[in-house]
């Protein structure tokens, strides 16, 4: 196809256009967003955030480890100790998850240990650890809260009971294990009817 | 409509006639030996042609039947769908690892015969360097475990197409589309000539060749009547997105069951269901397009 030449320059016009950086007085195709350094969160309240609380969803307990919670029966009496180290207890936890440098209080709170705490420094109940989860992981954060990412049971058209982001996956070494598969079918060669023969 | 060869006059005489004869000799002899429950099931008319009192007769008739054969009280549902309801279905192809957890608990849910053995369910095995290959694919895969490198999984059920091509083919209606769109069958009703299951581009039927077989202390006793309640031999049966549950609100059994949350159900009416969120915002493709067979059934890439 061939098109009649003042439409071509047209076309042409429009991607040098599109192209040059907007330096000129002309307006600019993407303006960027007024006052630059600000985060466009800050600017749209109803956009979902990372760690907004407060939403209803009814998870189940936490998949605590029998016994280790509350974690302050333990770490009340103990004094903390910030420095990074080879622990003597929680020997069954093998940190997996993300860069090398993922330390423990990046997500634990090293006063309150019953709480884990954001990067912002808010501390959240383990209840609620998929709001610190979604600091990170914020796409699947947000395709969990509309139940597109994650597992929901109940009802399609009422109450749902959805599920922590650590009752699927190990906090500490997220991957998910590979499962035995249930018996394949009998191929229809091997099915005969009863009473057959 | 096409002109049904029953209108012409001197063809009904010829049929009426040999009805007649037929229906006589058959009748007296079949009428003579049976119980009144038997003859009951042999007249019985087609499940949308009942009125609300035949119907009634129709369901106890079969609890009473089911519940002495199960030696426990088995319910029979006759819940319609409900209105604005499109049911749809979304399974994420990212996501399933291929354990067969979903069409197991298919058998049961719907009390699918063990042995011989049918599922609605058919988890395929595929090579990831050759994408969705149905010709390729393996629904026998029988690894230790499962996801294999290099593999993935394609469950395949009732699309619940929206043009079925198995509602067109079967010569006595007895499987037909319900408002809230999931095809099902009339066990009642269907005379075994499995014209739909060679419709079906998508192996989704699946007939009972023998008596079907399931232990009674495994069958589940909720059934519905176009859904999982017994069913004899010689009839068709498929996947209804589990209308038992579905119609009260319920998820599908297979739904529930994935360990890794691949699979979506809802209201395809509704803007706000999982459904439509996948639909709106994920990459969306349904099995064998090219056929215009319209499936409710969606796979997509949650990653
Ligand atoms: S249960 Fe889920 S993960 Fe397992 S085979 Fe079925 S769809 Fe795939």
């Amino acid at each position: 196809m061939t098109l009649p030449r003042p439409l071509l320059l047209l076309v042409a016009a429009i991607i040098s256009l599109s192209c040059t950086p907007s330096v000129s007085s002309k307006p600019a195709l993407f303006p960027p967003p007024e006052g630059e350094g600000t985060l466009v969160a800050d600017k749209a309240p109803d956009a979902p955030r990372a760690d907004a609380g407060g939403e209803d969803f009814p998870v189940p307990p936490p998949p605590f480890t029998e016994g280790v919670f509350p974690c302050s029966d333990c770490h009340a009496s103990m004094e903390t100790d910030l420095t990074r180290r080879e622990l003597g207890m929680h020997d069954y936890i093998k940190l997996e998850h993300g860069p090398r440098e993922r330390w423990c209080f990046d997500c634990h709170n090293p006063t309150d240990r019953d709480k884990l705490r954001l990067a912002s420094g808010a501390l959240v109940p383990f209840s609620e650890s998929y709001r610190l989860c979604g600091q990170c992981h914020g796409d699947k954060y947000r395709d969990w809260r509309v139940g597109v990412h994650g597992k929901r049971t109940g009802f399609w058209n009422g109450k749902k009971q959805y599920l922590l982001c650590a009752h699927c996956h190990n906090p500490h070494s997220p991957h998910f294990r590979p499962l035995q598969p249930l018996p394949p079918p009998v191929a229809p060669a091997l099915i005969k009817a009863k009473g057959a023969e | 409509m096409e002109p049904d060869p029953r209108d012409d006059p001197s063809e009904s005489s010829r049929r009426q006639f040999l009805k007649a004869v037929g229906v006589a000799a058959s009748a007296g002899a079949f009428l003579a030996g049976c119980d009144e429950a038997t003859r009951e099931a042999f007249f019985q008319k087609h499940f949308k042609e009942l009125d609300k009192d035949e119907l009634a007769k129709v369901i106890a008739r079969l609890e009473k039947d089911y519940s002495a054969k199960a030696g426990k009280p088995v319910t029979v549902d006759t819940t319609p769908a409900m209105d604005g309801v499109l049911f749809g279905y979304a399974l994420d192809l990212s996501r399933c690892i291929g354990c067969r957890r979903c069409v197991y608990a298919c058998v049961k849910e719907n009390n699918q015969s063990r042995d011989p053995q049918i599922h609605w369910i058919t988890v395929l095995e595929m090579k990831k360097e050759r994408g969705v290959d149905i010709f390729e694919s393996d629904p026998y895969y029988d690894s230790k475990e499962v996801p294999r490198p290099g593999h993935f999984y394609m469950p395949v059920q009732c699309q619940q197409c929206q043009n079925p091509p198995c509602v067109k083919t079967c010569p006595v209606q007895a499987t037909w589309q319900e408002p809230d769109g999931i095809v099902v069958v009339d066990y009642n009703w269907c005379i075994g000539c499995r014209c739909c299951m060679s419709a079906c581009p998508y192996g989704a039927r699946h007939f009972n060749w023998a008596d079907p077989s399931v232990p009674i202390d495994e069958l589940n006793p909720v059934t519905h009547y176009l859904g999982n309640r017994p069913r004899p031999r010689g009839v068709v049966e498929k996947c209804t997105f589990c209308v038992q549950r579905s119609r009260h609100g319920k998820y599908p059994a297979c739904v529930e069951i994935c360990p890794v949350g691949a699979r979506k159900f809802g209201n395809l009416l509704d803007p706000a269901s999982e459904v439509r969120e996948v639909i709106g915002g994920k990459r969306v493709f349904i099995l064998k397009e090219e056929l215009n067979t319209r499936p409710k059934f969606f796979y997509f890439y949650g990653v």
